[in-house]
């Protein structure tokens, strides 16, 4: 199996673009990327493109120069971008291919989103009674999560004023003003206990990174970046999921939690190791859950740690540094590419104002979505 | 006027003593709400119908405090939205269901609560018809 290097990342920044449509973006991101690389796209093999508004990803070839390639589009719910970056990483690890861009776009209407519930395995009158909400998921699984195991609101609070401080310091986020926890806990309640400061918004933008062999890294790049892991798990019987009608009282971990496992199984190390994480904050209790699930403390440990600052970007454990999902919003499809291209801005010591200190060499990113999938990625220098 | 429940095979209608209509398997004996016609840990197609115990304790909840985007079919606006509890409950050691709940103030609901099942009013149609749905509230202190 070929050892699969990051050798360029590129972004279409998250916001709200006007007409500028979700191909657009996508293309701009793999310019950026194939820039960041020094390569061409008439070097790029193959490419996988994630997307949930898109239809066809692959339309970005239009837009590049239609060369022909095999281009395979993905939509895997919030984990679209996980999913596209292990398939990439998959065809070069298998010697199929030595290079290849994996892509995200997408452009949401403001709002919770919404979809068609039968489409997600759920009943037909699950979204006409009013069921069919991903933020009262999260809603309740904090909830239970607080109650088990001591996490107050006012952590909820530093949670989200965290991602919004670290929006103000990175140039290309979406939220870019500092809120304080009183304000975040006054906000208006969306779904108890989380007030709307506390979630994220889905917006537009696009992502890309270009993988390639790693023995064929140092063509490009000085210092290529390692994707040492990645790994995908669906729910099992007894999680307690996102747009489920009933849950098992027989209660299994999370799929989080498997994806974790494998994944530092395949990188050879644990979370003892990693000096910079990405986890999706979909809310700001998400983001708690997360820490826990992902291995990096134990379950109620956070009540304490975040308080300490250990997640902050000088902390022990810097986490969701960019400002992650509340600070940048989050186009489906793009999302886990920004935490690659935050953690490999991060690894190469080029984060700018929101730079972790002492030179990280190990990052680790985490998405979940709907209904009920989870994918992780684990990269070096 | 005419009470009709809001979708068939959901819980017993009209009833004295309203049960949600749930799944068991015939192989696994797995419980799932509602019943589909193939069972979620062992993937039998033979599952059978089972209705589900009419009280239980609460697992977790939230509120829903902004009008949901369609397929939502309260027919409320923003104006008229009622924002309204939702939550988990756990009937006996069976299974836990997704419900609406009567209450929507957190300060008056708790983790571990008793809840009974209700069958309550959701939207009237235009031509009078009053369309049910099943919540849980509250239940009341046993004499």
């Amino acid at each position: 199996m070929n050892d699969v290097a990051i050798i360029g990342v590129g972004m279409h920044p998250f916001g709200r673009w006007g007409q500028k449509s979700a191909i657009e973006m996508g293309a701009d991101a793999i310019r950026a990327a194939l820039a960041d690389a020094g390569a061409q796209w008439t070097d790029v093999q193959f490419a996988f493109g994630g997307s949930f508004e898109v239809d066809n990803p692959d339309a970005v070839a239009g837009r590049l120069g239609l060369t022909g390639i095999p281009f395979m589009d993905v939509y895997n719910g919030c984990a679209t971008a996980a999913t596209a970056l292990q398939l990439t990483a998959d065809g070069i690890r298998s010697g199929q291919y030595d290079l290849g861009v994996a892509v995200g776009m997408d452009k949401h209407a403001s709002g919770a989103f919404t979809s068609d519930p039968v489409d997600y395995g759920a009943p037909e009158w699950y979204g006409e009674i009013g069921h069919f909400l991903t933020t009262k998921f999260f809603a309740m699984k904090i909830n239970r999560y607080m109650y088990d195991h001591g996490i107050s609101h006012e952590t909820l609070a530093r949670v989200a004023a965290k991602a919004y401080r670290n929006g103000v310091i990175n140039p290309t986020a979406f939220r870019r003003k500092a809120i304080s926890e009183e304000e975040i806990l006054a906000s208006r309640m969306l779904n108890y206990p989380l007030t709307q400061y506390m979630f994220c918004s889905p917006d537009e933008g696009a992502a890309a990174v270009v993988l390639c062999r790693a023995d064929q890294a140092h063509k490009y790049t000085a210092n290529p970046i390692y994707l040492k892991a990645t790994a995908v798990r669906t729910r099992r019987y007894g999680a307690f999921e996102v747009h489920a009608s009933w849950a098992a009282v027989e209660q299994d971990a999370a799929p989080t939690v498997y994806a974790s496992k494998a994944a530092f199984e395949m990188a050879g190390i644990g979370p003892e190791d990693v000096d910079v994480v990405q986890l999706q904050d979909t809310d700001a209790g998400a983001e708690i859950i997360h820490m826990a699930e992902n291995g990096f403390c134990a379950d109620g440990e956070q009540e304490k740690l975040i308080a300490e600052g250990a997640t902050e970007i000088n902390g022990s454990l810097p986490v969701n540094t960019d400002g992650g999902l509340i600070a940048n919003g989050e186009p489906i499809g793009a999302s886990g590419l920004r935490q690659v291209h935050e953690l490999v801005m991060q690894l190469r010591g080029t984060a700018g104002d929101h730079q972790v200190p002492g030179s990280p060499k190990v990052g680790y990113a985490q998405l979940y979505g709907a209904p009920g999938t989870a994918g992780v990625s684990i990269l070096s220098t | 006027m005419t009470e009709i429940a809001f979708a068939p095979d959901v819980f017993t209608w009209p009833s004295d003593e309203p049960q949600l209509i749930g799944g068991k398997c015939a192989r696994c004996a797995a419980v799932t709400f509602p019943a589909w016609s193939s069972c979620a840990r062992c993937g039998s197609t033979e599952v059978e119908q089972h209705l589900l115990p009419r009280r239980g304790t609460l697992w977790t909840f939230t509120t829903q405090d902004f009008l949901p985007k369609e397929p939502y079919a309260s027919g409320e606006t923003n104006e008229t939205f009622t924002p309204y509890g939702i939550g988990m409950v756990q009937l006996g050691d069976e299974v836990r269901v997704e419900a609406r709940l009567t209450e929507n103030d957190p300060e008056k609901l708790a983790i571990g609560m008793e809840m009974e099942l209700v069958i309550l009013p959701f939207r009237t149609d235009p031509d009078g018809t009053v369309v049910m749905v099943y919540a849980f509230a509250p239940a009341a202190q046993e004499s």
